[in-house]
């Protein structure tokens, strides 16, 4: 069991009750670059201490939103590849459907992977519905131009005796050469995110870590997807390391404080799901039986978030969060049996992907979670229990 | 389809299409605009009365098979020069409204043979305005309310309640939409490549316009109108950008009136 440490790297004081969307047209100039430098340097120097603690690190990427600040991840894994020594870097991930240039992808990865002496985690997601208005191409054959993309990264990076020409349906070039060589080989580790059993199966079929974000309880039975594919090609059980799961820490010595944590990140997820009506449901994200539910569905705002889940996670009170298996709050000891019941429940798990940091939460704060994470809780769930075995 | 007998489904040029045929003679081909054929049966079943009107839904529209790779403007345009030839029509007077208006001026960008008459009502798919803005309103972008009072003078003609919409209803909504996105994402409602083939149009052409449109402004209509020789334009008065929904009767007997105003055709004047 790794753990990673997360932070969208947000600009909490760009946002106002009166901004009806966080995301896609909120105006910059909500944004103060003085204090937004700050933030950053204090997010890097967490992912470094996380790095010393023997924490791993995780980044993400969203664009035109105050609610994650870093429409680049290139370029904290590039800072980091540098500044840490041994935590995996993970993106997840990089909407490669999104993207106009897989070459240019390959080659920001493969040199990432270099200076970090092969310590790249390369996550790939498909991206959320109201970044869709953000990009040149339509939502409409997302998934196809995804695996396109997908398949042309990899060739680009294990592609090693010279130039390839590409001709495909949704990209094509002259010449594709990435340098540097990968460091990994044949290439970085692939993770991917999903939902729905068509698109997991997907994924267990190359063999590739399946990311999954805030679906609680629920988690097991897109694992179990995952499981029943590789059951299907005869394939032997998927190692837990297959696994990821991404939930929220409010943690401290003190359960009261902790309690304290988890209201300030909850409140920022709160207001992090405001996204302007038009942007929730681009046309070609759903299927056509999905978005024709959404027409009838229409003013009941049902539909601006993806996820059933996504609701409770913006809405929830605390303790609902906590049952729901979206949120670890309390003392070491709390967050360790939650976390030792969760993994239990999905029937083993990897990689736990730690939001430590959220909204308004202090540099101090988000310090002291890392520390804790990292000193009282990683030991304990590293170490071999009887009823993870059995449930694996 | 808003009409007492629907549309058929028939295979044409090796692709299944919705397509609603009325009435008998000149044959009138009516393309429809981004939001599918529904609202447009009180027009189709006027013209009905004095010609032979085939109403297809566009390939990825309302019921219509999405051939794999078509995925352009330019790809629908040739579908229909398949069309017009399968169905062996001659003489025949192309209408094509808004987004089914961009279809129509591609197709008479690339022949004149079986075409006699154009008419663009409140056509898109042409860029005329400064490159920080779009021409037309961004339907991606839009709020629907807001959108239907931009392109509405009376929603009414296009509101359904939604609650009770049978199922097949709901999914050629979906569908045209999605196939919108498809084929005007981005560049959003227009091919750069069409302005500078416009002149290439040199059969009579007519642009209806609703005097109230919001959603592509009439002073967007006359740069269109000014880029095809000769091409004629009418406002339309008490309408929106759907005047053909909102103002049947009117439009209907403009083109009623523009397809059988034969004066010397414009090529035999050169």
């Amino acid at each position: 069991m790794r753990i990673y440490h997360f932070s969208e790297q947000p600009c909490p004081d760009a946002w106002a009750p009166e901004h009806k969307s966080l995301r896609v047209i909120l105006p910059s100039r909500n944004c103060d670059p003085r204090v937004m430098a700050e933030n950053y340097h204090h997010r890097l120097d967490e992912w470094m201490l996380a790095d010393e603690l023997g924490l791993d690190i995780m980044i993400n990427e969203h664009h035109a939103t105050a609610t994650c600040c870093c429409p680049v991840a290139a370029v904290p894994l590039a800072i980091l590849a540098r500044q840490t020594k041994r935590a995996r870097l993970l993106t997840l991930g990089y909407p490669i459907a999104n993207r106009l240039d897989p070459v240019r992808v390959a080659e920001e990865f493969a040199m990432i992977d270099v200076i970090s002496r092969g310590r790249l985690e390369m996550g790939l997601v498909r991206g959320v519905p109201y970044e869709v208005p953000l990009s040149v191409r339509s939502a409409v054959g997302q998934m196809d131009r995804f695996w396109e993309a997908h398949d042309l990264i990899i060739k680009a990076m294990t592609s090693i005796d010279g130039a390839f020409d590409w001709q495909g349906e949704h990209f094509q070039y002259r010449n594709v050469n990435v340098w540097p060589r990968v460091y990994q080989q044949p290439h970085p580790p692939v993770w991917i995110t999903g939902r729905s059993p068509q698109n997991i199966r997907e994924i267990a079929e190359r063999g590739y870590v399946l990311g999954t974000f805030l679906s609680g309880f629920q988690t097991k039975d897109l694992f179990d997807h995952y499981r029943k594919a590789c059951a299907d090609l005869g394939r032997p059980a998927p190692a837990p390391d297959r696994f990821s799961y991404l939930g929220i820490v409010a943690i401290a010595e003190d359960r009261k404080e902790a309690l304290r944590r988890a209201e300030v990140m909850v409140g920022y997820l709160r207001s992090s799901g405001r996204v302007a009506e038009p942007f929730g449901t681009p046309p070609g994200y759903f299927s056509v039986k999905d978005a024709a539910r959404m027409i009838k569905a229409r003013g009941k705002r049902t539909t601006t978030t993806r996820e059933g889940k996504a609701v409770d996670t913006h809405h929830g009170a605390i303790e609902d969060l906590v049952k729901a298996g979206i949120m670890f709050v309390g003392t070491p000891d709390d967050v360790t049996s939650q976390l030792a019941e969760f993994v239990d429940n999905v029937g083993g798990l990897g990689h736990f992907l730690m939001m430590g940091h959220a909204g308004h939460m202090t540099h101090e704060e988000a310090v002291d979670q890392i520390t804790l994470v990292a000193k009282e809780v990683l030991p304990r769930l590293q170490k071999p229990r009887a009823a993870s075995k059995q449930a694996a | 389809m808003d009409s007492a007998e629907g549309p058929v489904t028939e295979k044409i040029a090796g692709v299944n299409i919705e397509i609603l045929r009325r009435g008998k003679g000149r044959p009138i081909l009516f393309l429809h605009p981004h939001i599918g054929i529904h609202g447009s049966g009180r027009f189709i079943e006027r013209l009905a009365r004095e010609a032979q009107v085939i109403a297809p839904s566009h390939p990825g529209f309302g019921h219509s098979e999405l051939p794999r790779g078509m995925s352009t403007v330019d790809d629908l345009s040739y579908f229909y020069l398949d069309l017009i030839e399968n169905l062996d029509l001659r003489d025949l007077v192309v209408v094509g409204a808004s987004f089914g208006g961009w279809i129509a001026a591609e197709i008479a960008t690339k022949t004149r043979e079986r075409l006699s008459r154009l008419v663009l009502i409140g056509a898109v798919g042409a860029k005329f305005g400064a490159r920080e803005k779009s021409d037309i309103v961004d339907i991606f972008a839009t709020p629907r309310g807001r959108w239907e009072e931009l392109s509405f003078r009376d929603p009414a003609v296009w509101l359904r309640d939604y609650e009770s919409l049978p199922e097949e209803e709901l999914t050629a909504m979906a569908r045209n939409r999605e196939a919108t996105a498809l084929f005007a994402w981005n560049p959003y409602m227009y091919n750069p490549k069409l302005r500078g083939r416009l002149h290439r149009i040199r059969i009579p052409t007519l642009f209806l316009w609703g005097a109230n449109d919001g959603f592509a402004p009439i002073a967007y209509g006359k740069d269109y109108c000014a880029a095809i020789p000769g091409a004629k334009f009418e406002e339309i008065a008490d309408s929106g950008h759907f005047p053909h929904m909102e103002q049947p009767e009117a439009v209907a007997r403009h083109v009623i009136g523009f397809a059988g105003d034969r004066p010397r055709r414009r090529g035999d004047t050169r």
